[in-house]
């Protein structure tokens, strides 16, 4: 239980991270009033701050882009109603990259979002947001999104926690699209138990979302002892030879310490890694594409410029609207899924998909309960450092898109810092296994220095 | 030589649902604009689509009625195209796996007798909004309330060799959605709109001709008007030595023209793909066993059934199955006492001419109905009286047909006085024609017959008139 004053001051101390969006006032305003009406529940006083295109009834949703800009849900999301039902607070929310298209939270029509131990360098992205006020100790919690990596690799980056549960473990009615065979809402947590608590309260079946699973809520698993009984995989495409050198220290000094808890490490190997990046990179702005159609300027949001037809319409509100990497990506995803080029690219990435999630398949059918990876290939970089290279950029998620590609829940937790920035160890685990990832997360939260430098 | 035509259909029929495809808004036709909506048919922020158990049952039975293959497993896919009452930029559709596919529609063609045409594919999607162009001023207004509403798209093969054949299918088609409880089919109200696929070739070609689309055909009279103009003008055009080039083509039934849709507003590529948000459709096997038990007999062997059960006239038999109302109406009748045919001209008659002129309603019970007939029957009421009671039991709703004719004082008079008095009053009445008579043109008896029915008010029994028209003339 956190006090609305104490909150406030701990949301006051972060403003200058640019990571809340809603104005502090409104925050503290709803806070009151959503206290007044808060039942007693898992999460009682708890404030979460929500991603910017997570639907909410509190306050506005534009998911860090022009074209939303103070667009007011008539709805709110599924998870944000259970979130409340079990007591927890919605305190504002957090900047990310437009629509959830980027790695940096660089590209939000509401400015940069800096990293919290080091404001020239990005805090990770998309939820970059969520992550910094985490990280800077503005909330215990914060709501995410995951469509390649955007809630591992900013908590990652930042220091903290992050959860993406398997697809299909929490409902995404109220997640604004943008990969919809990919999204996800995650958590963002200071700890392995505030990130799971959250994600507890937000799982299970929803009759308002059809690729939900009809699935009880998830059950938070009681921290073991050790990792006695737990065999680990170490899939050796995560540790190329170019992976920065301090990230590569802090992993190996976690496999030492999975070895010394008892688990059972094992080399393993996911040969269509390479591939993710690619495949990536065609089925999410493919779904993007459609996904951003009804952005028109028809209905709701902004129109820009007079309408002398609705081409004309459409034209002004979308080209004004976008920014460039949200626009490069409508491109993307149009071409692979325009005649004529549809099975080169489109259906060819859905194959390559499978592989994937057969690699994983085949991993896990093979005795191993759990993979360990660096959760991302160097620390937090600087910001403008890959703004101008697409492709570098998106690389940064090299580690985290293959379990979105699969469907599989990952988690990252900080195991170091170099130079005084965070370093993030990830685990993958088969489709609803949340349980058994949670508990070594949760042994390992214990055994690994998380802010020791390496 | 000459040319033959070859055209294939594309039927939307809206499925009878009461709430939307992917969303539990109402369905109901005529509510004021935008107020059937919610934030999924809006296409809002963050809105999903969950699918309309009760919409894929009727299709189902739809896709049964035509024999169709119906797959237990099916894709909904995404057709994007912009467009400001397709509030999502993309319809819900199938393309790649459709719902079922390969069926066959008999239907009889004015030219070449009973045929089948094929259904290629029948597949479920949502309907787009209404824009509206002439409410508002220089602006175009937009109705979502259409927006999600559940369709079954119905594609033959190039099938048809005449327009008159498209619209006979077409009716065909309709007859059988209609006998399957799946749709209104009510052009009017939206529910059914077709789209055609035309082309042209020599006679003996066995390749196809370069096609256009007729789209905007909303009623069934335009179908084959539509479908002439645009073979007319394919036609035209081969014959100057020109080609035909793949347009859209819009019907403007004011100005009874085709004209090609203006390329800008042509969006050809659709980009197709599965639809992310919905799992694969999968059929369980029970629905499909439902969808056989809750299909009744069909138009094609219910008309062969009134032919051999009743021994009506494939006319007769026709007339009455165009309307599974009108068929049940019928076999109540006869069930009710009334023998086949004498009940069968009244429904094509009296019935059908009353329902007509009342949208549709059946103002008389088959039950008193079948009483009426057999009333004419053991002459209790001539035929011109039983038209005048079925009048009146329509306009008043109650009654008892015998009572009505005995109110009415149309019972039938079979006793000799009274048949007399009539007969004599009228041979004073026209002296002429009585002469005429006597002087051999005895083709002048049914005229005294009309006049007597005329003075009895139609309540002489009219087999025994003319033997006593007969004696009193002394013929």
């Amino acid at each position: 239980m956190t006090s609305i004053a104490e909150t406030a001051s701990t949301l006051a101390g972060a403003a200058s991270l640019n990571a809340l969006l809603t104005p502090l006032s409104e925050v503290t305003a709803s806070l009151t009033e959503q206290a007044a009406r808060a039942p007693a529940g898992p999460l009682a006083g708890m404030p979460v701050a929500v991603k910017d295109n997570i639907c909410t009834l509190e306050y506005t949703t534009s998911c860090g882009s022009r074209i939303l800009e103070g667009y007011r849900s008539p709805f709110e999301a599924t998870a944000i109603t259970r979130l409340k039902a079990a007591g927890a607070l919605i305190a504002g929310k957090t900047n990310c990259d437009e629509f959830a298209m980027g790695s940096s939270t660089e590209h939000s029509a509401f400015g940069r979002t800096m990293h919290p131990t080091d404001p020239s360098r990005v805090p990770g992205g998309s939820s970059g947001g969520s992550a910094a006020l985490v990280a800077a100790g503005a909330v215990p919690a914060a709501l995410g999104s995951e469509t390649g990596g955007s809630v591992r690799q900013p908590a990652s980056f930042c220091g903290i926690v992050g959860i993406k549960p398997t697809y299909g473990r929490v409902s995404r009615y109220g997640l604004v699209a943008f990969g919809s065979s990919l999204d996800q809402i995650g958590v963002c947590g200071r700890t392995v138990s505030d990130a799971a608590r959250v994600l507890a309260a937000i799982s299970g079946r929803d009759p308002m979302d059809s690729t939900c699973e009809d699935r009880d809520p998830f059950q938070l698993p009681a921290p073991p002892e050790n990792l006695q009984g737990f065999v680990i995989g170490i899939p050796k495409e995560y540790f190329p030879p170019d992976l920065d050198p301090g990230v590569r220290r802090a992993c190996e000094r976690v496999i030492r310490l999975l070895k010394d808890l008892g688990a059972a490490v094992r080399d393993v190997s996911l040969p269509h890694t390479a591939y993710a990046i690619p495949t990536y990179y065609i089925i999410a702005p493919a779904e993007a594409s459609s996904n951003l159609a009804r952005y028109d300027g028809v209905r709701y949001g902004p129109r820009f410029n007079g309408v002398p037809d609705v081409r004309a319409l459409y034209q002004s509100t979308r080209g004004k609207g976008f920014g460039a990497e949200v626009r490069r990506r409508i491109l993307v995803g149009t071409y692979v899924l325009s005649a004529g080029y549809y099975d080169a690219y489109y259906r060819r990435a859905q194959r390559m998909r499978a592989l994937i999630a057969q690699d994983f398949r085949n991993v896990f059918d093979r005795g191993v309960d759990l993979l360990f990876t660096p959760s991302t290939p160097t620390p937090a970089f600087k910001a403008g450092e890959k703004t101008g290279d697409p492709v570098a950029m998106y690389l940064a998620d090299i580690f985290t898109v293959t379990a979105n590609l699969a469907g599989i829940p990952g988690l990252t937790l900080p195991i170091g810092r170099v130079d005084g920035l965070p370093i993030g160890g990830q685990l993958l685990a088969p489709a609803f296994l949340e349980d058994e990832m949670l508990e070594a997360a949760f042994t390992l939260e214990r055994a690994v220095p998380g802010t020791d430098e390496v | 030589m000459s040319w033959e035509t070859v055209i294939g259909l594309e039927t939307h029929v809206q499925l009878r649902t009461r709430s939307k495809m992917f969303c539990g808004c109402s369905t109901a036709f005529g509510a004021p604009p935008n107020t059937n909506v919610c934030p999924v048919c809006l296409g809002l922020p963050g809105a999903l689509p969950t699918v309309n158990g009760y919409a894929i049952q009727l299709a189902v039975r739809a896709a049964l009625a035509l024999r169709c293959q119906v797959h237990l497993r099916s894709i909904f896919a995404r057709k994007n195209y912009f467009y400001p009452d397709l509030p999502k930029g993309y319809q819900i559709s199938q393309y790649e796996e459709p719902l079922a596919t390969d069926g066959q529609l008999a239907y009889t063609s004015p030219e070449r007798g009973a045929v089948s045409a094929t259904i290629v594919r029948l597949h479920v999607e949502e309907d787009a909004g209404k824009s509206v162009h002439d409410r508002v001023p220089r602006s175009t207004a937009i109705d979502l309330n259409r927006s999600g509403v559940p369709l079954a798209e119905i594609v033959t093969g190039p099938d048809f060799r005449s327009p008159q054949e498209a619209r006979a299918y077409l009716l065909a088609l309709k007859e059988v959605l209609e006998y399957a409880d799946v749709s209104d089919c009510d052009l009017e109200k939206g529910s059914l709109r077709v789209d055609a696929n035309v082309s042209v070739r020599r006679v003996g070609e066995t390749a196809l001709g370069t096609k256009t689309e007729v789209k905007n055909i909303n009623s069934f009279a335009f179908v084959e008007k539509a479908l002439t103009l645009e073979r007319d003008r394919q036609i035209a055009t081969l014959e100057a030595g020109g080609r035909i080039e793949q347009h859209t083509m819009l019907f403007d039934a004011k100005a009874n023209a085709v004209r090609p849709q203006r390329t800008k507003e042509e969006s050809k590529d659709y980009r197709y793909f599965p639809e992310p948000d919905l799992p694969p459709l999968v059929v369980p096997e029970q629905w499909i066993a439902e969808g056989h038990a809750a299909l009744p007999e069909l138009p094609a062997a219910r008309r062969e059934r009134f032919a051999t059960q009743y021994g009506l006239p494939a006319q007769d038999a026709a007339v009455l199955v165009q309307s599974r109302v009108i068929a049940d109406y019928f076999e109540t009748t006869v069930t009710a006492g009334a023998d086949a045919k004498p009940a069968a001209n009244w429904v094509m008659g009296e019935v059908l001419a009353d329902a007509k002129a009342r949208a549709g309603t059946l103002r008389v019970t088959p039950e008193r109905l079948a009483r009426l007939i057999e009333l004419v029957k053991d002459g209790t009421v001539s035929h011109p009286a039983a038209k005048q009671v079925f009048a009146a039991m329509a306009d008043n709703g109650l009654g008892d047909p015998h009572a009505i004719a005995e109110r009415l004082g149309l019972i039938q008079v079979a006793d000799a006085g009274a048949l007399t008095g009539w007969v004599e009053e009228v041979l004073a009445g026209h002296p002429t024609e009585v002469a005429r008579y006597r002087k051999g043109e005895t083709k002048l008896l049914p005229f005294f017959v009309g006049q007597v029915m005329k003075v009895s008010k139609g309540k002489a029994d009219p087999t025994r008139v003319p033997s006593l028209v007969k004696e009193r003339l002394g013929g």
